[in-house]
């Protein structure tokens, strides 16, 4: 056992039409590892009826020949997508025993083309957090460890527990959400490839909010290949997603085992910032080489405001989080802290939300609230809404130059130790998302290979960033690079 | 400090989240290195450049102004806290 979980969706979908295995035999493999994962605390609920059921329904779909290209697949969905019938909660304490009674559209399209759920993934709390450890369920662990050092690790986040279900081959692939760096952070800490694509791309209907200009869903995936299968069946037109666009998807798989002769990569030199560790530098130079001796061409481009990249993010996420997040009152769903006599409506909001919220989520939604605050508005929220449009003019200057992507480190360092994340000050925290946050405020899709590791055996990460609706030309240059870098996902399994 | 206790307590009661008194200073220490870090934003000439509010140069799709869901009380209550003869229940409100 343990030998079907470890194939990517692009090996299953095979096996499972030449018969090779079942889908059942398949799901149960994943589910048989995942329950033995408790110590990696990847999953706040696995969906084993459910599974069991989707499975069964697969292999009778693969016997009347009506399969497509997740039929069967085992994958594992992030607590931020709402499933109907099954406890949802962005792994906040605010939203206990909440069971949504409908379906998200991204989740649902995933059904409809026969993938089956294993289960709920843990993450940060409403997804802020770069190290899983806001989660109400408790940090999720990185099923990787230092050849030195046997103390935990962080898998990363927000979307931690997909990054560690997909490493640790829990289940062959997960969905997550990116609103600054959600999916290539944990990604590139776990040694996976993760994507997140233009923003429009993937309807957001049915995924709890936290900024929703700069929430996206994509693929974490164990090869490229996977995460253009798995993004196809992701995006497309939504109506209910008043800011999905129309446009058609296409076959991203095309894209793949193509040269990328002529190709012109942008290096910026912006990115090359002060302290960054010595193989952070040395993985970025070879990744580049790897691209080269492939036919592409390296370019040294400029984006002069990637420095106020951060600070108009923790800008504008906290200023649209403090309103998505007023939902939370403790009326519609949820937890509802008890009042005492005499107490009224008002009480009862702030009790419900200062019981319900974790420190982290309160601290964003008090900034945001002063950011948008009479006499601070404009100031803040306006002022980094320039800036984030300058911050975009840099990409569309770069691209019009003819630069097909860019090529960047994913993280600043690789996976650190947990608990190190409550000790820092929540700023230190923030400066995870430096590589990342651009292709959020951009919209631009963006995805994370695993290149290379540290010197104590750590995966490390590159990021590619593309043009607008560029997810093709992205996975293409992508998978050189994967093909190129022989990265090997060697876990001494010890949970 | 950016921000002082008296702003901590006047954002919260906006954000309607009960602060205790002890929470009030590492709040307004915290809040205010954050703050500090958002004002780099001022080194930036944003003269002449409109705010970003969409980052697909687009119109939202409008649908035609018609019913296509609802009836669905049980549903929509399912999750409440606390209901009662189909609606939702909060603690009395008295102006």
């Amino acid at each position: 056992m343990g030998e079907l979980s470890k194939l990517s969706i692009a090996a299953a979908r095979d096996g499972l039409n030449k018969g090779n295995f079942s889908a059942i035999e398949l799901t149960k493999d994943c589910l048989l590892e995942s329950t033995k994962s408790n110590q990696l605390n990847a999953f706040c609920i696995i969906t084993d009826e459910l599974a069991e059921r989707q499975a069964t329904i697969a292999d009778q779909n693969i016997a009347k020949k009506i399969n497509g290209n997740l039929t069967g697949i085992p994958l594992g969905i992030k607590d931020i997508f709402c499933t109907k019938g099954v406890k949802t909660q962005a792994a906040s304490k605010i939203l206990t025993g909440f069971t949504p009674p409908y379906e998200s559209t991204i989740t649902q399209k995933l059904w409809n083309s026969g993938a089956v759920m294993i289960g709920k993934l843990n993450m940060d709390e409403f997804a802020m957090g770069s190290s899983n450890e806001t989660s109400v369920y408790g940090s999720c662990i990185n099923p990787w460890k230092a050849q030195n050092n046997q103390k935990n690790l962080t898998p990363g986040g927000s979307s931690g527990g997909s990054g560690a279900a997909v490493a640790a081959n829990l289940c062959l692939a997960a969905t997550g959400t990116d609103t600054g760096g959600s999916i290539r952070q944990p990604a590139a800490f776990t040694g996976i490839v993760g994507l997140k694509p233009t923003y429009g791309r993937c309807s957001r209907w049915g995924i709890i909010a936290f900024a929703s200009s700069l929430d996206q869903a994509g693929p974490m995936t164990k090869t490229v290949r996977d995460s253009a299968i798995l993004l196809g069946e992701m995006s497309g037109f939504d109506s209910k997603d008043s800011t999905s666009v129309q446009k058609e998807v296409p076959n991203f798989e095309s894209y793949l085992d193509k040269n990328i002769k002529g190709k012109k990569i942008g290096i910026p030199r912006e990115y090359r910032v002060d302290g960054m560790p010595e193989e952070i530098e040395a993985l970025w130079i070879e990744g580049a080489e790897k691209l080269k001796s492939a036919g592409a061409q390296i370019v040294d481009i400029s984006l002069p405001h990637t420095q106020y990249a951060l600070p108009t993010y923790y800008v504008i996420a906290p200023a649209e989080a403090s309103s998505n997040l007023a939902r939370y009152d403790g009326v519609r769903f949820g937890e509802r802290a008890s009042t005492d006599n005499g107490e009224g409506i008002d009480e009862m909001y702030k009790k419900t939300r200062q019981n319900g919220f974790g420190a982290e989520v309160k601290r964003r939604i008090m900034i945001g609230t002063y950011a948008l605050s009479a006499g601070f508005y404009d100031a803040y929220y306006i002022r980094a809404q320039k800036v984030r449009k300058l911050i975009q003019n840099d990409f569309v200057e770069v691209f019009q130059k003819g630069v097909d992507v860019i090529l960047t480190p994913t993280t600043p360092s690789a996976a650190f130790q947990l608990k190190d994340g409550k000790k820092k000050n929540p700023l230190d925290m923030y400066l995870n998302d430096v590589f990342t946050v651009t292709a959020n405020l951009a919209g631009l899709p963006a995805i994370s290979v695993p290149t290379g590791k540290d010197k104590v055996g750590l995966p490390l990460g590159l990021q590619l960033i593309g043009k607008p609706w560029g997810e093709g030309d992205l996975l293409r240059i992508a998978d050189v690079l994967e093909k190129e870098s022989l990265f090997e996902r060697n876990i001494n399994k010890w949970w | 400090m950016v921000i002082d206790t008296d702003t901590v307590k006047r954002v919260a009661n906006l954000a309607r989240i009960d602060v205790t008194e002890k929470e009030l200073i590492p709040l307004s220490k915290e809040l205010s290195t954050i703050l500090q870090f958002m004002q780099r934003l001022s080194d930036v000439d944003v003269k002449d450049v409109e705010p970003l509010t969409s980052v697909t140069p687009m119109d939202l799709n409008l649908r035609e102004d018609i019913v296509n869901d609802g009836e669905k009380p049980k549903q929509i209550l399912m999750n409440a806290p606390s209901q009662s003869e189909g609606f939702f229940a909060v603690p009395k409100v008295i102006e």
